[in-house]
């Protein structure tokens, strides 16, 4: 956490901050510390609002996607600081991706989130993808294998409020808020008002779970004995494999110290 | 929740969530790309021991959208003609490596025996009167989607409720998620125990039309009588029969549905067949969806 006390409204780039209401210091729970406040988190967005337009000469082209759950709010509060800046009206909306997980078989079937392309529709548009967190980047892969299904946009990019490493595929984000090196014992909680009644960004314990190893070829052929992987297992990278309410949990297995890094 | 026998087995949360779940997989069918990976790698048999061409291709491009690999096995022409037991059918099936097994059968109950013999999920399509579970889903389904709201509606479910596995799932669904059911009929094709059924019961239709939000007309089923029930077609029709006049008494927003398949004439008029009140088409097109939602839900997780 950083020494510096953040001041209300200050996001950096003289844009007022929207979401002023939401208290400065997040309540944390025990066992876990705040590595960015509200008005961090602000100032990350406001930030990658103004990488995209730079990046995409204008964002005259750009439909912003979340992935649910919490890449929806993000998306949008990404969509109304674009029109802040630069007076651009950017279509946002979100993209389910539970039908395109590999790990379907590994969990009980989860209830669907909300699919929601805007009017345009995505053919020859620059879509940005946005999530919040960036973990293996399973997540990510099937986004890009649902995008492919809906339409053929010009180009696809990535933001993400926190890059929290340990890639298992080789994917990369395009605009991130936050680089967050962590263990893979410790599990990032993305909190926002719009779902969990106040912005942050907790790092904790990593949520006990048992190792996610693949049921053996002899009980996966019987299907429906390969039950033994509890109900409580998610997949690491995903956003959507969180009930809403509890906040966005990454969490796995083991490597370096939680430095804090800068993004 | 590993099988769908009856929809009775149902909280109002699981319900619920098959509809929410439908309703999210109804825009798969406005896609350009109707086609979902989901299921890929699994094998889903279509089971059927009676005819049906709705339920059938229903359940065939539901599993289809979900990329699931489909076998179709009907009784005619199979093992079954040489004297195969169900039992042996199950089993080979199993063999095969049968995900689920979507089954109709002319004997109520023999879905649940299924159940007992294979691994993968059942799903059951109609078992003789007993029960039709993602037909009432799909008639929910459809009542929410055209009114908003399931608590508090008042459905009227008239004809042939003694033969109908349609009727006896809906109650038990209906009445789940806090709609208030009555069942019209004449009392010869009442079922003996419908007092037991959580619903009302009324042999006058022209007294529930005007108190109802959803008329669900039965088909007569004639090929399950072997007495008369009532004394001529043109009787029943005119004491039972939905035409132009009564529908003129229903409440404005009210719907009419029908399962199908419809016998224009004598349970249902032309007139209100062709009416734009009239979700017979509706019905078909959220069936897809909402088997679509069954099946992922049942086999898409571990």
């Amino acid at each position: 956490m950083r020494a510096r006390k953040p001041t209300k409204g200050d996001t950096g780039s003289g844009v007022p901050a929207p979401a002023s209401e939401v208290p400065e210091t997040p309540d944390v729970p025990e066992g876990t510390r705040a590595v960015l406040d509200g008005n961090e988190i602000n100032r990350a967005l406001t930030r990658i609002a103004h990488e995209v337009l730079e990046r995409t000469k204008g964002g005259e082209h750009v439909t912003l996607l979340g992935i649910p759950s919490r890449g929806v709010p993000l998306a949008e509060r990404l969509a109304r600081r674009i029109e802040q800046v630069e007076d651009l009206s950017v279509p946002f909306g979100s993209l389910d991706i539970t039908m395109y997980r590999d790990d379907l078989h590994l969990a009980p079937a989860r209830a669907l989130g909300k699919t929601e392309i805007p009017a345009g529709g995505l053919d020859d548009r620059t879509v940005v993808l946005v999530d919040d967190v960036l973990f293996s980047g399973r997540t990510v892969r099937a986004a890009l294998d649902a995008l492919g299904d809906l339409g053929r946009p010009r180009a696809v990019q990535l933001a993400v409020l926190v890059d929290r490493g340990h890639r298992e595929l080789p994917i990369r984000a395009d605009y991130v808020g936050k680089n967050l090196p962590t263990s893979l014992r410790e599990g990032v909680t993305v909190l926002l008002s719009e779902t969990d009644g106040q912005d942050a960004v907790l790092l904790g314990p990593a949520k006990a779970r048992p190792s996610p190893a693949l049921p053996s070829p002899a009980t996966a052929l019987k299907g429906h004995a390969s039950r033994a992987v509890p109900p409580s297992y998610r997949d690491p990278g995903s956003s959507s494999a969180s009930s809403p309410g509890t906040g966005t949990t990454a969490d796995s297995a083991d490597n370096a110290g939680s430095k804090e890094g800068d993004a | 929740m590993r099988h769908l026998l009856s929809t009775g087995d149902l909280s109002r949360d699981e319900a619920t969530l098959i509809l929410d779940t439908a309703a999210e997989l109804a825009q798969v069918g406005d896609r350009s790309v109707k086609k979902l990976p989901t299921l890929r790698g699994r094998t889903v048999v279509n089971l059927f021991y009676e005819d049906s061409t709705r339920t059938r291709t229903s359940f065939e491009l539901a599993a289809k959208r979900l990329s699931a690999d489909v076998i179709n096995f009907s009784a005619k022409g199979s093992s079954v003609s040489k004297g195969e037991s169900l039992k042996d059918t199950a089993l080979t099936l199993q063999a095969m490596g049968a995900d689920a097994v979507v089954i109709r059968h002319s004997a109520s109950g023999a879905a649940h025996r299924l159940a007992n013999w294979v691994d993968g999920s059942v799903l059951n399509a109609g078992d003789g009167t007993h029960e039709h579970p993602t037909q009432a889903l799909l008639d929910a389904y459809t009542m929410r989607d055209r009114l908003g709201r399931l608590e508090g509606l008042r459905v009227a479910v008239v004809g042939d409720i003694l033969h109908s596995r349609v009727a006896r799932s809906n109650v038990l669904l209906l009445t789940t998620l806090g709609a208030h059911v009555t069942l019209v009929a004449p009392p010869t094709l009442l079922p003996v125990s419908v007092n037991t059924w959580p619903c009302e019961v009324s042999y006058d239709l022209d007294e529930v039309l005007p108190k109802s939000d959803v008329v669900m007309m039965l088909r007569v089923q004639a090929e399950r009588m072997r007495d008369s029930f009532f004394p001529s077609v043109r009787e029943y029709s005119r004491n039972y029969g939905l035409d132009g006049e009564r529908l003129g008494r229903m409440p404005a927003e009210a719907i009419v549905m029908h399962p199908g398949p419809m016998v224009r004439g004598m349970e249902i008029s032309a007139e209100v067949a062709d009416s734009p009140r009239c979700t017979v088409t509706e019905q078909v097109a959220n069936g897809v969806s909402l088997r679509m939602a069954v099946l992922y839900l049942l086999l898409g997780g571990s």
